[in-house]
């Protein structure tokens, strides 16, 4: 026995004696890594989303952060806590700088607000990758969701919560009239319901993103309406108001209360698990995350102009209801930033 | 004697009356549902927190002032005790923290107002960003912090006796409470002399500045118990509100009370038919289903008329003139 272990070991030492200076020799041939750092050192990727304080954004962060460095590029973000104005500004602040980003990912809090922006950014050398939230302008890419997609998600989601017995009247919280998220998101639930003519929506208030007023708002919509069955709220930051309506009306049974997340544990995962939430369609996160540093290392060694193209990656997104959750259903933000304080 | 009624009859209040008695009765008739019991408990459920901030913002106010960091103080406070119970802190030491937060904050802005001579304005403008920014940046993770599972707050928002949310009775004690201060207390009839003439009331002899501070130490603890409401309702507590146009409501509902800003008159009555006012009006174009944006155009031209009103009745007097206003 101990024989053919050391007779087995010294057979594996000498294959890997004379193999290992064959694939060395293959790998100084290799022209990728050079060229790789050649394109990659030292280049400035800038995020600025919506907020730093939320879910999704801390995860794209914690991502995109351990893959800049890990090319040895430098990453910042940037945090407008909700204010166009802040984002604007910036925006208006990192295109100026001396040490001007390479790559700049904005998310935008509306269709038209930055377009202005990101057209001189480009012009300035500066490729710009939109995510999450679409705008009007071509970005050098655009990685996240499709809202319409999401929006049809919702709306099946909603019409299979329901039921062919119920009453078929869905009500929906929507954001408000200009994110292009909330008009999307709209679209795409019509695009749905418009072919299913038996379900109705029976009211469409905005909660202008605010939980308290999705909570009124959703009161007074079950006060109108109480035979309703289901309830899309177009965003999960929100839809505790929604929820807390349905609540307090003691309803919780009988209206399946549909929102939109990003996927994270103690947010999404744990809403459903305790009822609050029926399904939310919810982003992928890692997935989205990689697309955008596949983007980036794309195009710092594309060598085209900024605004060459303005190819879509859309991700993948999933309903997470309490019959599908399962462990890998949700990330942990947690884990997340313990794993990156851990390097 | 402060109160509206030395305006002749139709002081802002009762105009602001009338017009929510008109508004009820035209709804009441063309909205179906809307006499429904169950619909009028969402009305008033819908402005109780609005109408808490409102009785804190009425003390100061009345007093002569104004506290630009309630929403501040409000949320941050809240989001910061939940914080501390998801970080494992006992319920008494989380609870003892925040009010220690909140004192510290009510002290600084009656301190900078008072013996600093700061205008109101400007203090609470600097005081509310200070500690949306410090508790945001140093103290909580996230925007929305979650009531942890089986906590008080959960049990209090599931708590109604008749189907009536517990909000509503806070807001009805708390108005009842201001009112037996600012009525039958020394001290509350203090606060509507000093908002009347400031000096006149400190040449009597009234301390004024321990005065002042009193009024913001009550101001930033109505404003945590609103929080606190907030967080037991929705289960959580999302700091984004501080951006909102929260705060501008709250002086909506104590201006179209017929409380003046420039202080000494008024009373609870002003704020809880300002809030009933707002709380019918939202009701109702949600009924309709108007869009946000015209809701906030029909609100503020609400304003605009009882204002315009409240100056064609009631013609400023010589001393406010000379005053101005806050």
């Amino acid at each position: 026995m101990k024989l053919k272990t050391l007779l087995a070991t010294l057979a594996a030492s000498a294959v890997i004696a004379f193999t290992a200076p064959v694939m060395q020799a293959v790998a100084d041939d290799d022209p990728g890594p050079a060229a790789y750092e050649a394109a990659m050192k030292g280049k400035r990727v800038a995020l600025v989303p919506l907020a730093m304080g939320f879910d999704l954004a801390q995860g794209w962060s914690a991502i995109l952060k351990r893959e800049v460095e890990g090319f040895g590029g430098t990453f910042e973000t940037r945090d407008p806590n909700w204010s166009t104005e802040a984002g604007a500004q910036a925006i208006t602040e990192l295109i100026s700088s001396e040490n001007k980003p390479d790559v700049l990912i904005v998310m935008a809090f509306d269709l038209n607000s930055y377009s202005k922006l990101l057209k001189k950014a480009q012009a300035e050398g500066i490729y710009v990758i939109l995510i999450d939230n679409p705008a009007n302008f071509k970005a050098d890419a655009y990685v996240g969701g499709d809202w319409t997609k999401l929006g049809m998600l919702e709306a099946e989601a909603v019409m299979k919560g329901c039921g062919e017995g119920s009453s078929k009247k869905i009500g929906l919280v929507q954001g408000d009239e200009v994110n292009a998220t909330s008009l999307y998101q709209y679209a795409g639930i019509m695009k749905v319901l418009d072919q299913h003519k038996d379900f109705q929506v029976v009211a469409k208030p905005d909660s202008n993103w605010d939980a308290t007023t999705s909570r009124n708002v959703t009161a007074t919509m079950l006060q109108q309406n109480p035979d309703i069955c289901g309830i899309i709220d177009f965003w999960d930051g929100d839809a505790s108001g929604a929820a807390a309506a349905i609540r307090d009306a003691g309803k919780q049974d009988k209206i399946f209360l549909v929102t939109t997340g990003g996927g994270e544990e103690t947010n999404t995962c744990a809403n459903v698990g305790n009822g609050t939430f029926d399904a939310v369609v919810s982003t992928e996160l890692y997935n989205e995350s990689e697309a955008m540093v596949a983007m980036v290392k794309y195009l710092l060694q594309s060598g085209q102009p900024p605004g060459t193209a303005s190819p879509y990656i859309y991700t993948l997104m999933s309903t997470v209801t309490k019959d599908n959750l399962n462990p890998r259903s949700c990330w942990s933000l947690k884990g997340l930033q313990a794993a990156a304080e851990a390097k | 004697m402060a109160g509206g009624s030395s305006h002749g009859f139709w002081s802002q209040e009762r105009i602001v009356l009338a017009l929510a008695v008109a508004l009820f009765a035209v709804a009441a008739i063309f909205l179906p549902g809307f006499r429904d019991i169950g619909n009028l408990i969402s009305i008033v459920h819908s402005v109780s927190v609005l109408g808490l901030l409102a009785v804190g913002m009425a003390i100061v106010i009345i007093g002569r002032g104004i506290d630009l960091s309630a929403v501040a103080i409000m949320a941050m406070s809240a989001a910061w005790y939940l914080q501390l119970l998801n970080d494992g802190w006992s319920e008494w030491q989380a609870l003892g923290a925040a009010g220690a937060g909140v004192l510290v904050i009510g002290l600084v802005n009656g301190f900078l107002v008072a013996y600093a001579e700061v205008p109101a304005i400007f203090a609470t403008l600097a005081t509310g960003s200070f500690v949306f920014g410090f508790v945001r940046s140093r103290l909580i993770t996230q925007d929305a912090v979650p009531v942890p599972p089986g906590n008080w707050l959960e049990q209090l928002g599931g708590f109604q006796p008749l189907g009536i949310p517990p909000e509503v009775f806070i807001f009805g004690g708390a108005c009842f409470v201001a009112y037996l201060f600012l009525r039958f207390t020394k001290w509350g009839r203090y606060v509507y002399y000093m908002g009347d003439n400031l000096l006149a009331a400190r040449n009597m002899g009234i301390p004024v500045r321990p005065m002042n501070l009193l009024r913001y130490v009550i101001s930033a603890f109505i404003a945590l118990a609103a929080g606190l409401l907030t967080a037991s309702s929705l289960h959580s507590m999302n700091t984004r509100i501080v951006n909102s146009t929260l705060l501008y409501d709250i002086i909506l509902v104590v201006v179209i009370g017929g409380i003046g800003l420039s202080g000494g008159k008024g009373g609870m009555r002003n704020v809880i038919v300002g809030a009933v006012l707002i709380g019918i009006m939202q009701n109702a174009m949600t009924i309709i289903d108007i869009p946000n944006l015209y809701q906030n155009l029909i609100k503020a031209t609400i304003l605009l008329i009882a204002i315009v009103i409240d100056s064609l009745v009631n013609p400023r007097d010589e001393q406010t003139a000379q005053q101005g206003d806050i």
